[in-house]
This record gives C-alpha cells, sequence and structure tokens, in this order.
C-alpha cells in the first residue's frame, strides 16, 4: 500500500537529482501520500490479459533514410550554455566514472 | 595506489572455474546519427555536429535512422539470432553530463534480435558462444577533464562535445560463458576477434578499438569448482585493444581468486583496466544507478521488420567466418598451423587484403605475423591499428620481389612507413634505401672486400666457398646494406674462381 | 481601428484580402489592446512587437504582389510558451528556462510563419504544462477576463485569456489532460485538442509524450478549423505523427454552420456519456449542458446515454503516466547545456552533481516537483507493474469504452469542466481537488481521441461562462467542427449574439506603444 514515508521522498529526490530541503520534504510527503491514496485503486482494474497501450496510435516502423542534414552550429549549439570553453560545454567537475 | 595481491593464474584456475561474460558494443557507419541526421564522421570540431535531437534540447523528437535497423538485423542474422517480430525502444534513465537527455534512448526487454551463437577457435578447439541478444541504442557525447593530471579524479571542471551523442550503437551481450577454464583470456580475445572480423565482413563499423568503434566491457566470476551457482561478477570497462582483453581476463582472474581465497568477497561493482599498470581499478560503486526506471519510448514507434525483409536479408549475408576461414586456407595453401596463427594473430583480413593487392599468401603472411606483429607488441596496440595497410605490405615486398630493395632494408622501409613518412616507395626514395645495381660500384666494393681479406680470399679460391659469407658481409656493410646479396656473391665467386 | 480586435480572425482574412486593412493595421491594434489590457490579465509573457510588425510588413508586401501564403496571411497569433521559437523567450512558465531562446522552431511555429501569420508573443502557462489554473507559472497567474480575481483555466491560461480578451483573435495551445479545453470553457472560448499524432510535437517542450497534442484557441469554430488545417499534418520530424492527409475540417465547419442555420441534424447520433456528468459537476454547467444536448436534439439529432464504465479510472491513469513521462522528459533540465545554473551554497568547489541538484531545485516550482517525485515513484524497480504497468492497461480498457461507444454514437458529448472558473488561490494548496477539474477531459487524451470544447453558455449562479465538450473518433476531428459548428449556431441565435460581448468591460490603460 502506497504509504509514501519522508525517507522514500528523499531518496526519489535523490534519483531525480533535486535537492530538497527539510520543509520541502516535510511539506510533499504528506501530499504525495494522499495523491497516492487516490490512484490506488488503478492496480485493481484490469486483468492479467488486458494488453498495455504504450503508443494510442498503431503505427509502426516509422524510419528516415540514412541521410546527413543541415543542424546546428557550434555557435547556435552553445547559444544556451551557461559557460563555455574551447567550444565545449564547461560543467563542473564529474564525480566518478561510470 | 596500495599493491593488491593478485594470485598466480595457475594457482588460481587450480581453485576456481572462470565464468565470463562479454558486452560489446559497435559503432555502426551509417552517415547519420541514429535518431537524426546530422554526420558521424570521426574527428570534426567540438560541437559541430549536433542539432536540437541529438543535443537534447526540449522539444525535440527523434526518428529512426533506417540504416541502422537494416545493420542490427544483419548482425543479428550474422550471430545466428532470432529477430524480433515486434520491439520497441526504451528509455534508460540515469544522469550524466555526457548524456543530453539524461537518459539514453536504447531497448530493454525487447531487443531487435536475441538467442544466437557464434564459434570461435582456440588453440585448435572449438568454443560455441551463446548470444543473449544484440539491440540497438545511441551513444553518448564526450567529455574532456580538465585539471592536473587530465584524468576524471581530481579534474577541477570538464568540458563536453556532443558530436558523438546519438552515433548509433549495437550493443551485443553473451550469455555466462561456461567451462572455458584456463584458456578463459584467450577465448575472450577469440570471440572479440572474430567478432570484429564478422562485423568487418558485413561492413557495418570499422571496428576500430583505439577510436572506440568497437568496445568491450569484460564480466568475469570466478566460482570454486565443482559449484553450480555463478559467483559474484565484476565489469571491466576501458579495454581498448584485443591485447587488453586478454591482459584484463587474466589480471582480473588473479585478483578476484586471491581475495576468495583469503576469504574477502568480491564486490559487484564496474572496474576500469589500466593498460600501463596492467592491472583494474575500482570504480565507481553502483547503488542506485542500477535504477534505471526503464519504460517504453513513447517518441518512437515500435519496429515490426517484415519476415520478407528478414528472409532478404539473411540471404545476402557474407558467407559465415569458418566457411570462409577454410577456404582461405585452401586458396592460400596455408598449413592448419599455418592458418591458425593467422586467425590467432588477428591477420586472416589482412592477409586476404594484402593478397588482393598483388603479394603471395606466404609473402604477405610472413610480413603481418613477424616484423608486424613484433612492432604491433611492442607499442601494445592490435595489428590493424599499425599505420600501414595492407598495399603498403604488398607493396614492400614487390620492391623485394623486383630486387629494389632486400628483406632487410624492407624492415627499414616499414620504418619510415609507420613514422608516417609517406608511401613504401617515397621512403625508399627519401631515405636513398635503394639496393645498389649499378654493377660498377658493386664490382669496386667487392675488390676492395677483397684486397682488405686476402686470407678470407685465398680460402675461396681453394674452394671454401662457405668463407664467402664473411667477404659478403664486408661488402654488404660497406653498402650499408643497400645491395643485393645474392649478386653480391656471384662477383665474389666470379672474380675468385 | 480598435474594431479591429473584436473582429474573428476569419473576418480579418476576408477584410485583409478585399483589402479593407492591412496586416500592419490589425497586428498593431492587437499590440495596442495588449498594451491596454495584459497588465491586468498577465496573458503574455513576451511580447514581440517588433517581430510582429515585421511579419506584419511582410505580409502585407506578399498581399500586394498577389500572392497571399495562406487564408491566415497577416492576421496574428499568440503562441503558449511552449513550443520553441527562435529568437524568443521559450520559458514554458518556469525559471529554469528564464531567457532560454531556442535556435530553432518548432514545426508548428514554422507553419505559422509560413502562412504568414505575425507572431505576437508567448502566453503564460503552468510550469511545463502541469495545472489547471495557470496559477503553477512562475511568473505569476494569468487573470481570466471575466473575472480578474479568477483563474483562466490552465494550463494554457494565457492562450484562452488572450482570445477571450481580444489580445489576439488567435492563439496555439497544447492538451495533455484538458489544458486547451478547460481554459477554453472557463473563458468563453473554443478550444480544440487534435486527434493525437494529427499536430507535430516538434518543438513542443514534451509533458507527457504520449498524451500531448497542440491545438487551436480561437473565438469561433470556423476560426479554429482555419488554423487547425495551418497547424496540423504529417510531420517527418515527429515520428507520432499521422501519416495521412488531414480530413477537410474549414469545409466541416462551414456545413455544419448551414446545418445548424437550417436546424438540420437528422441522422446525427449523439452519445451522452454518463460518467462524465452528474454530481460533482456543478448545477449551473450541467444546464447549460442539458439545453445544449437539447438544442442538438430539437435539431433533428438523436441523443443515447453511453456508459464508459473506465472513464471513473481515468484520472489514476493519467496522474501515474503523465508523471512517469515527465519525470523523464524533465530530465534534461540539469544546468549543463542550457537553463538555469545555480551554485549550491557552502559548497566550496561543487560537483555537477551538486550544481544538478541544487538548480533543479531552485528552477522547478512545487506541482513541477510533485509530479517528478511522483512519475520517479511509479518508474521504479518493484514499482513499475502495480503503477505505470496498470495504468498503460487502464488506458486499454479506456479505448475500449471508446470504441464501444462510437458504435453507439457518432459523437460523445459532456460539459467540458465541473465548475466554472475558481478563485485564484482557491484550490491551488490541494492538488487532489485541482486534478478534479480535467475529469471530463482527460478520457480524450489517453485514447488518443479528439475533442473540442465551445461555450455554452454562462452558469446562474455565477455568470461565468460554460463549455461543451465534443469527442470524436481517432481521426474524425471533421466530426467535432461539423457538429461544432452547427450548436454554435443555433446557441449564437438563442443569444442573440456571441456569448463574448457579454463579457466585462476590461479598464483599458492609456497606450504606451
Amino acid at each position: 500500500m502506497p504509504d509514501i514515508t519522508r525517507e522514500e521522498v528523499a531518496h526519489l529526490a535523490d534519483l531525480a537529482r533535486i535537492d530538497l530541503s527539510d520543509a520541502e520534504l516535510d511539506h510533499l510527503a504528506p501530499q504525495l501520500a494522499v495523491i497516492l491514496d487516490s490512484i490506488k485503486s488503478i492496480s485493481e482494474v484490469a486483468a492479467d490479459d488486458v494488453p498495455p497501450t504504450s503508443h494510442a496510435l498503431p503505427l509502426t516502423n516509422v524510419f528516415r533514410e540514412d541521410v546527413v542534414r543541415p543542424g546546428l552550429t557550434a555557435e547556435q549549439a552553445l547559444s544556451g550554455a551557461p559557460q563555455v570553453e574551447q567550444q565545449r560545454f564547461s560543467v563542473p567537475r564529474i564525480l566518478g566514472e561510470l | 595506489m596500495t599493491a593488491v595481491s593478485v594470485m598466480s593464474y595457475d594457482d588460481a584456475l587450480a581453485a576456481f572455474d572462470p565464468v565470463l561474460g562479454l558486452e560489446v558494443h559497435v559503432e555502426l557507419n551509417t552517415a547519420s546519427k541514429m535518431f537524426c541526421g546530422c554526420p558521424t564522421e570521426f574527428g570534426a570540431e567540438p560541437n559541430t555536429q549536433v542539432c536540437p535531437v541529438c543535443l537534447g534540447l526540449p522539444g525535440a523528437m527523434p526518428v529512426v535512422n533506417a540504416k541502422a535497423i537494416e545493420s542490427a538485423m544483419r548482425i543479428g542474422l550474422a550471430l545466428n539470432c532470432d529477430i524480433a517480430q515486434w520491439c520497441r525502444f526504451a528509455r534508460k534513465n540515469y544522469f550524466y553530463p555526457d548524456m543530453p537527455k539524461n537518459f539514453q534512448t536504447s531497448q530493454y526487454d525487447e531487443p531487435i534480435a536475441f538467442e544466437g551463437y557464434t564459434d570461435v577457435e582456440v588453440e585448435g578447439q572449438t568454443f560455441r558462444i551463446e548470444v543473449e541478444r544484440a539491440h540497438m541504442e545511441e551513444d553518448t557525447g564526450k567529455s574532456m577533464h580538465v585539471g592536473t593530471s587530465g584524468r576524471i579524479h581530481g579534474a577541477d571542471y570538464s568540458l563536453v562535445d556532443y558530436n558523438r551523442a546519438g552515433i548509433p550503437l549495437i550493443e551485443i551481450v553473451t550469455k555466462p560463458i561456461e567451462g572455458i577454464g584456463d584458456k578463459a583470456p584467450l577465448v575472450a580475445k577469440a570471440y572479440v576477434a572474430h567478432l570484429r572480423d564478422l562485423l568487418l565482413g558485413l561492413g557495418v563499423s570499422d571496428v576500430r578499438m583505439e577510436q572506440g568503434s568497437l568496445r568491450c566491457d569484460v564480466n568475469l566470476s570466478l566460482r570454486p569448482h565443482g559449484q553450480v551457482k555463478l559467483g559474484t561478477r565484476t565489469e571491466t570497462k576501458n579495454v581498448n585493444s584485443l591485447r587488453s582483453v586478454e591482459r584484463a581476463v587474466r589480471y582480473e582472474i588473479g585478483r578476484q581468486a586471491a581475495l576468495l581465497t583469503e576469504g574477502t568477497a568480491i564486490i559487484q561493482e564496474t572496474r576500469h583496466w589500466q593498460e600501463d599498470a596492467g592491472v583494474t581499478t575500482s570504480g565507481r560503486l553502483k547503488s542506485d544507478a542500477d535504477d534505471y526506471r526503464y519504460f517504453p519510448e513513447p517518441d518512437l514507434v515500435p519496429i515490426a521488420p517484415s519476415r520478407e525483409w528478414v528472409e532478404q536479408l539473411k540471404s545476402a549475408l557474407p558467407e559465415p567466418p569458418s566457411v570462409r576461414r577454410t577456404r582461405l586456407q585452401e586458396a592460400w595453401g596455408f598449413s592448419d598451423l599455418e592458418m591458425r596463427d593467422t586467425v590467432g594473430a588477428g591477420a586472416m583480413t589482412l592477409v586476404e587484403q594484402t593478397v588482393s593487392e598483388g603479394a603471395t599468401p606466404a609473402a604477405a603472411r610472413k610480413w603481418w605475423l613477424s616484423d608486424l606483429a613484433r612492432r604491433a607488441n611492442e607499442a601494445g596496440v592490435d595489428l590493424l591499428s599499425l599505420d600501414v595497410t595492407p598495399a603498403d605490405v604488398a607493396r614492400v615486398q614487390a620492391l623485394v620481389d623486383e630486387g629494389k630493395i632486400n628483406d632487410k632494408i624492407a624492415r627499414q622501409v616499414f620504418d619510415g612507413v609507420l613514422a608516417g613518412e609517406g608511401t613504401p616507395d617515397e621512403v625508399v626514395t627519401a631515405r636513398g634505401l635503394a639496393v645498389v645495381s649499378d654493377e660498377g660500384a658493386l664490382s669496386e666494393a667487392v675488390d676492395r672486400a677483397i684486397e682488405a681479406n686476402p686470407g678470407v680470399a685465398d680460402k675461396i679460391r681453394d674452394g671454401k666457398l662457405a668463407a664467402a659469407g664473411a667477404l659478403i658481409g664486408a661488402v654488404m656493410k660497406e653498402m650499408r646494406g643497400q645491395a643485393d646479396a645474392g649478386r653480391v656473391r656471384e662477383l665474389i665467386l666470379t672474380k675468385l674462381s | 481601428m480598435s474594431d479591429l480586435t473584436r473582429r474573428t480572425a476569419a473576418e480579418l482574412a476576408d477584410a485583409l484580402a478585399s483589402g479593407e486593412t492591412t496586416s500592419v493595421e490589425v497586428t498593431s491594434a492587437h499590440l495596442d489592446r495588449i498594451a491596454g489590457v495584459d497588465h491586468d490579465l498577465h496573458s503574455f509573457l513576451h511580447v514581440d512587437a517588433e517581430g510582429a510588425i515585421s511579419a506584419a510588413r511582410e505580409s502585407d508586401a506578399r498581399r500586394s504582389a498577389g500572392k497571399p501564403a495562406s487564408a491566415l496571411d497577416g492576421v496574428p497569433i499568440a503562441v503558449k510558451d511552449i513550443l520553441t521559437t527562435i529568437g524568443m523567450p521559450t520559458t514554458c512558465g518556469s525559471r529554469i528556462l528564464e531567457g532560454w531562446v531556442p535556435p530553432y522552431d518548432a514545426t508548428v511555429v514554422s507553419r505559422l510563419k509560413a502562412a504568414g501569420l505575425p507572431i505576437l508573443g508567448k502566453t503564460n502557462m503552468d510550469e511545463f504544462a502541469m495545472g489547471s489554473s495557470t496559477e503553477h507559472s512562475a511568473y505569476g497567474p494569468t487573470h481570466n477576463p471575466w473575472d480578474l480575481d479568477r483563474i483562466p483555466g490552465g494550463s494554457g491560461g494565457g492562450s484562452a485569456a488572450a482570445v477571450s480578451s481580444f489580445e489576439a483573435p488567435l492563439a496555439i495551445g497544447t492538451d495533455t489532460g484538458g489544458s486547451i479545453r478547460q481554459p477554453g470553457a472557463v473563458t468563453g472560448t473554443v478550444g480544440v485538442k487534435p486527434t493525437f499524432g494529427g499536430v507535430s510535437r516538434y518543438g513542443l517542450v514534451a509533458l507527457a509524450n504520449s498524451l500531448d497534442q497542440a491545438g487551436p484557441v480561437a473565438r469561433t469554430i470556423l476560426d479554429a478549423a482555419l488554423l487547425h488545417e495551418v497547424i496540423g499534418g504529417h510531420d517527418p520530424l515527429d515520428s507520432t505523427s499521422i501519416d495521412q492527409p488531414l480530413p477537410p475540417l474549414v469545409e466541416a465547419a462551414r456545413e455544419g454552420t448551414r446545418q445548424g442555420a437550417a436546424r438540420d441534424l437528422s441522422g446525427l447520433r449523439i452519445g451522452v456519456v454518463k460518467e462524465l456528468g452528474g454530481d460533482g459537476y456543478q448545477a449551473g454547467v450541467r444546464a447549460r449542458f442539458d439545453e445544449s444536448v437539447q438544442l442538438l436534439v430539437d435539431a433533428g439529432a438523436s441523443v443515447v446515454e453511453v456508459s464508459c464504465p473506465h472513464f471513473v479510472h481515468a484520472l489514476a491513469a493519467y496522474y501515474l503516466i503523465l508523471p512517469s513521462e515527465a519525470s523523464s522528459n524533465l530530465a534534461k533540465f540539469d544546468a549543463m547545456r542550457y537553463g538555469l545554473r545555480v551554485w549550491p551554497e557552502g559548497i566550496e568547489s561543487p560537483s555537477a552533481e551538486e550544481v544538478m541538484r541544487a538548480s533543479r531545485d531552485a528552477g522547478f516550482g512545487d506541482e513541477v516537483k510533485r509530479r517528478i517525485i511522483l512519475g520517479t515513484y511509479a518508474l521504479s524497480s518493484g514499482y513499475y507493474d502495480a503503477y505505470y504497468g496498470q495504468a498503460q492497461k487502464v488506458r486499454t480498457l479506456i479505448s475500449r469504452d471508446f470504441d464501444a461507444a462510437f458504435e453507439q454514437a457518432d459523437v460523445l458529448v459532456s460539459p467540458t469542466a465541473p465548475t466554472t472558473a475558481f478563485k485564484i488561490g482557491e484550490k491551488v494548496d490541494d492538488p487532489v481537488s485541482m486534478y478534479l477539474n480535467d475529469i471530463a477531459t482527460i478520457p480524450a487524451n489517453l485514447a488518443g481521441v479528439p475533442g473540442l470544447s465551445l461555450p455554452s453558455g454562462l452558469a446562474d449562479e455565477d455568470g461565468l461562462p460554460t463549455g461543451f465538450q465534443i469527442l470524436a473518433p481517432a481521426m474524425a476531428d471533421d466530426r467535432l467542427y461539423r457538429v461544432g459548428a452547427a450548436l454554435e449556431a443555433m446557441l449564437i441565435h438563442a443569444w442573440g449574439g456571441p456569448l463574448l460581448a457579454r463579457a466585462p468591460e476590461l479598464a483599458q490603460k492609456e497606450s504606451v506603444r
């Protein structure tokens, strides 16, 4: 049953890379619990043999030809960047290699 | 770095049974990216081959590259896989600055190809490697770490180039490879070499490991002999050559064996192969990173390749490597051992290409497996990565056959070609390596040698023809090797007869 | 010529074609109107007067050369700030994209430009389209022109308010769970959600990719049809776009108007959806709805009650699917390539991770954070099957309900929203109560079928607009326009003029342009 705890919310915020303050956590957790409670009925609705719908339209096999098309200039690509160096996006130090 | 204890290989194998899992990523050689029309050329100026789609700009949407689908299916078919009747792309969600969307569009539980196999030969023994799946995904951007060492640890900040982001990748995953015993490192290497040959034959990738168009992650676990349950595995990345594959497997076996023997559990983690040090080091511990929260990519529609299309691709596949190998061995007249050595050195395609450039199979094999293999070994790279082409090799042999140079000088020619001095002909000219064919000059040199070595000359006059060797040596020395030794001998014997 | 702002887009198009006026005059008139009233309404986040006039001049030049780019060439339009526009900021109502100027146009925007419509500016919206009131905009709410203390609906409140207040004759909105239709209902305007895939999503910043659609916001059905034909149709840059031509929508609208005027709707089968009405719907809303149904019946249509039993689970399915897809879509806002970058306090040399977390915390509002957390939860291992997986199955059941209902009826009808415009601040702290505003509109998004809302009158208890929703089978958008136009004709006749004529006059600031 979706009794979502403050700790779980903190963990989810972590997964989502959002730095929630204590106040935010206190505020959010009960709201999420209420929302989850209101939607919990969903798990009892569909029988096992009902297929899921991931796409509303029954389209398949939409491709494009392997042809080069003009894209953005480096200037355009970097135009919104908070910081640029050597025509690259400058980002703060990355903690660890994946 | 603190010393890590590593058990000797033989001891490790005596106690444990290695199980391998190999994940190979292949960068396809399509003209455009997986989901957009940006070019895929290697080496362009940073961030000049990007668009809203591969840059992950808000609002951008992917469209699948038809050629990538075709290549994926051909790879699957070449690996004897089933091709999905219907499959989807899925989002693999995780955060990393080289991933513009912070999810990778990949395939999860519906790969386009699955349940295949391929046979590799190691020292006369055939191993059937089962392929679990081959699926499509996209590559990430590239980060440059700025700091004192240029490595990620201790970097001050990083600079990201997204030219590579979105290039099509095919990931090929094997099922656990068991029962390989002490051949594990060679099996791993042979599998990757074999895959590379296969992919070259299909023409779907450049498969240059040192350029990153073929990448291998090695999964390894050990279990005590007789145990059925698999041990904890580690995944080793940054394995950038065939040589590294073999060495990394060998090292990891030793490292894990040492830990297990002293009663320490293996941590399930990602490790990095350090080529210079010849060790694996611990990477970042995977904690929640494993919860990728996969779900079907809603911006793409399912792929449902018709059976007609699959059949058409299947029938147009190039001959399987084993068939090709048999055919080539016969055509070249190699013995089993000679062929095995050729394949083992990763030189089969190179020899084939050299032969098509005009060399004899024996000459091609001679150069690739001896002098060039030695150079590759010294440089710590694969044969394919050497900066000398089959055409170059064929030309060098042709120059020897023409008498323009000899075998010894040929090595200097290769020095020049590898140093980037030009084609074999250009190197011969620039370095002045041509064998002296001027009879007059040769004759004079022979005269000088005879004069300088009267005792030897007498022996020859007396019929001890073997003594000619010393005089030949003297002439060759004076000519700095640039003489045809056979002609020198003839001249000596003529003059002293 | 101040009455230029009171004309419909079709009327303006005629006036431009006949030479009665110019696009510069029309566009200027609307820019004046915006300058005069937007201070109270806050429909716009960005007004591009220079760009709009420049485009208007080009339009006039084309017309002088006898080469108008389209039927709507020169008619100005406002665009919801969720579609990318070169040279104009695209904030999606969020701080995290404050000042971000895209380097590319959305396909919808390209088509508007190619058709010659000058773009007046970008309209306000709930942050990342998450909301039903436009109160979740990081830049402050938009106010309903009918009552400035009330919400204009959401998430596309800005576009609806702009059209409702005569700041623009047309606007583009987007609808994921009702964000075009519900604002239409509470502002007395027309809003259409096309069949999923009918209008390109390339350049539409994604909320829920499998539910989002861009669509027309207008004051009349014909105007909406004209705009729909400009923006709709296959786009090779959108893999989910329908690869077939649009049905003839303008023709359907004109046909509907004729049928309405002639009171001839014989043969038309109307299905009233049992689950989209009843308790929970404001009395005045239901009264206006019933009257509209009666009008259709009086004109010869037959009506049948249909039951779509799984619609009661639509809200739950929606609030699982949307946050799941959104949580993934919004991951790209990480301060590395564009958008807000915030350095966390008290950390000497922060890592990329730390900057990401701080930026996202500072840049996203509460509702967005709620939904991201919810979505992350629903997709996480161990929960996928129970939540996201189940919701996708409920979608199938809802689609089947629609299929069955469309066997019995040509179109389905319901009130668009359960209430009229509520007061600003009334529901903003009660998420579940806010979500209920979409209860009638959500099923269409889940199934991908098209829906339209047109004004059905004012509620007795508060004198505020109510909306009538029409739903049609996938790809049958023309039915919406035909039936909608017919009803519109009959209603306007009954009212003695358009509903918006009864909207209160807005205080006009002295022109500062």
